[in-house]
């Protein structure tokens, strides 16, 4: 361009603004000020918590006694997995926990994904089926689990009974009091609570999809698999990415449908660390060791983090340019 | 390439039929414009043939193959969409190569037909790119690359140009038209605008309300429109019409119900007072002193012409001149109607008469 001013009607002079103005009317100082309320509310509320979870697992606080700084001896009470004297019981909650988490999420985006797709073909009674498939997610998860606390019981589970009656099985099935059968059992429940929350959402997704794009890869000779193949999934990943993080961080810190079916048991074999923490903070009262266990989830909740960030970091074709 | 054609097709979304029984014969290499005013079911029938829609009735043939129960990827046609419908997760050359690697077509193959078609269309440079990165320009010529790379038998093109500015469809009109008489494959092109039907069309069929109203080359459509809708949908600004009488005799006439005497060089036999709809295009009026006087409403200057609102009687004419017009609103003019290129429309049915 050039720097010509030739026949242009000149611009009246400005007054140049003082530091006080740039303070109130500058772009990013503004953005700062916006932000500065829910920032504040952040660190009081979610930093300030979690630094002083993290500062309590570094001492021997009890409940009634404040306690003093013990550096890492609660960390090396629980040990490492090697190790001859670790914790066996956190070990195992470890475990559980991983064994929970990795299960459930699979299962869950896999019927999730399913029932999106089913969900947004042209069915009868799209809506009402839609808002049934919502039910497990909006049921309170003490309800619910209290629910299957009884479908999972040992002597009046109604699952046992229909298999008596239908002569496949002899005796009720003990579901909550094998440590395996317990596992499965609450991974189930997990998965039935966790399920409409993906679904629906992975919906939302799929109803952005433009249909002229099916349209134009049927013309292009695309199959209905390879329209989902090259189409519908590589277009849903960032969704997913999203949606799966949620799933993961929720489950993984899950707590409520332990606590209220199993408390853990039996011998420890349904334990994830959150239930195992409280257990050891709260109700056996030592709040440095519970604090310690509950830090050690940190570290996997940072990786899961991690994966999806590098993840979702926004795909090379969703950058540039306007939408379309 | 292969001809098109539409036998007697029909179409009915349950109880609502909206298309009723069109008959259009397109030849190899035609370029076929469906044009009208939306909701005259001109999309539906080009995705009829594309087997995007079912058939409710009729037949439609690609060359001598009936279609109608060919799925569409099995009809050999390309199809460009209004919104382009690119791959957002595909590279510029991915999109375009997209059919073919479904086909498994050989790698070198696909190479060299996607460079090919880059090359006639100027894409070379954006192969990488996503189409978020490209402008409305851009993705256009790579949804028309997509349609080349087939090297289908029919293209279909739906309303391509909507979402462009003004500018650019001018300029991408001249582009489609050029690729056209480059590749010569039978296309058949849906819009509304009628100014691309007459720029780009070897064959213009004007549908409404699920019905061909005409069809023929675009300067015969212009020439001698069949009916009312015809020469009110093609042209622009539109024809003006004024309802009134023939006066026959020896110098034939047209009285204006709404006052004043035009011009008419012939009328039919046994035609008068006969109720009429007299038609005559804005070009299509002089200055003249020994014309209609008018009364100017509104002047328009663009620089190359003039478009002029005059009242004549009660009645508002637009009128276009190559002349600079200098009146002003209230004064008087004195226009006059080419008597050669006026329209003569029966006033009941509509259908012309001279």
């Amino acid at each position: 361009m050039s720097d010509s001013v030739a026949g242009r009607v000149p611009a009246p002079a400005v007054r140049h603004p003082t530091w006080w103005d740039r303070l109130r009317i500058n772009r990013n100082w503004l953005g700062f000020w916006f932000m500065a309320p829910a920032a504040a509310i952040l660190i009081l509320f979610l930093a300030f918590p979690l630094g002083k979870g993290v500062w309590l697992s570094f001492t021997d606080a009890k409940i009634g006694r404040a306690g003093s700084f013990i550096g890492l001896e609660n960390y090396e009470w629980l040990g490492l997995p090697w190790w001859r004297d670790s914790d066996g019981v956190f070990w195992l909650s470890v475990f559980n926990t991983l064994v929970y988490t990795i299960v459930a999420s699979i299962v869950k985006f896999a019927v999730g994904l399913y029932l999106a797709i089913l969900l947004n073909q042209n069915l009868p009674f799209k809506a009402a089926i839609r808002s049934i498939v919502l039910i497990p997610f909006v049921v309170p998860t003490v309800l619910s689990a209290i629910a299957f606390w009884w479908i999972f019981d040992s002597q009046f589970s109604i699952i046992s009974w229909s298999l008596r009656h239908l002569g496949i099985i002899d005796y009720n099935i003990n579901f909550l009091g094998d440590p395996n059968n317990a596992r499965a059992s609450l991974i189930f429940a997990n998965i039935w609570r966790g399920v409409p929350f993906i679904a629906i959402t992975l919906l939302a997704g799929l109803q952005t999809v433009s249909p002229s794009l099916y349209e134009a890869a049927t013309l292009d000779g695309a199959s209905k698999w390879q329209n989902f193949r090259f189409v519908t999934f590589p277009l849903l990943t960032p969704i997913i990415a999203v949606v799966m993080t949620f799933s993961v961080l929720f489950t993984f810190t899950d707590f409520q449908l332990i606590w209220a079916m199993t408390r853990g048991g039996p011998v420890n074999s349904t334990h994830l660390m959150a239930t195992l923490s409280y257990q050891r903070a709260i109700l056996a009262g030592n709040l440095g060791e519970g604090a310690a266990i509950a830090t050690a989830m940190v570290p996997f909740l940072l990786f899961a983090i991690m994966v999806s960030w590098f993840g979702l970091q926004s795909r090379k074709w969703q950058q540039g340019g306007e939408d379309s | 390439m292969a001809s098109v054609e539409i036998r007697d097709v029909r179409k009915a979304f349950g109880s609502t039929q909206v298309i009723h029984g069109v008959n259009i014969e397109i030849e190899d290499g035609e370029f076929v414009i469906l044009v009208g005013p939306s909701g005259c079911g001109k999309s539906t029938l080009l995705r009829m043939i594309a087997g995007l829609e079912n058939i409710s009735g009729g037949e439609v043939r690609i060359g001598d193959r009936v279609v109608n129960d060919v799925p569409p990827k099995e009809r050999d046609i390309a199809m460009v969409f209004q919104n382009y419908a690119l791959y957002p997760h595909m590279t510029v050359a991915d999109n375009m190569a997209f059919s073919m690697k479904l086909r498994n077509a050989p790698k070198p193959e696909i190479e060299q037909r996607v460079s090919k078609a880059a090359g006639i269309l100027g894409l070379e440079k954006l192969l990488d790119r996503y189409p978020r990165q490209l402008s409305g320009g851009q993705r256009q010529r790579v949804a028309m690359g997509r349609a080349i790379v087939r090297d289908p038998q029919v293209f279909l093109f739906d309303e391509p140009l909507s979402n462009l500015d003004a500018k650019l469809r001018v300029q991408m009109r001249t582009e489609i038209k050029e690729l056209h008489q480059r590749l010569k494959t039978t296309t058949v092109y849906v819009t509304h605008d009628q100014i691309e039907a007459m720029t780009m069309a070897d064959k213009i069929v004007v549908m409404h309300d699920g019905i061909v109203e005409q069809m023929g080359a675009p300067l015969e459509l212009y020439d001698r429109p069949a009916n009312l809708f015809v020469a009110g949908f093609i042209g622009s600004p539109s024809m003006n019409f004024v309802k009134g009488k023939i006066r026959a005799g020896a110098q034939p006439s047209f009285e204006a119900d709404t006052g004043g005497v035009y011009p008419l060089n012939t009328a039919p036999a046994g035609s008068d007072g006969m109720p009429v709809v007299y038609g005559i295009r804005p070009e299509h009026f002089q200055l003249a002193d020994n014309g209609l006087s008018a009364e100017v409403v509104v002047v328009e200057p663009t620089g190359s012409e003039t478009q002029v609102v005059a009242k004549i009687g009660t009645q508002e004419l637009v009128c276009i001149f190559r002349e600079r017009i200098t009146a002003k609103p209230g004064e008087t003019i004195r226009i006059a109607p080419d008597p050669n290129l006026v329209h003569v429309f029966d006033a009941q049915s509509g259908a012309r008469i001279s």
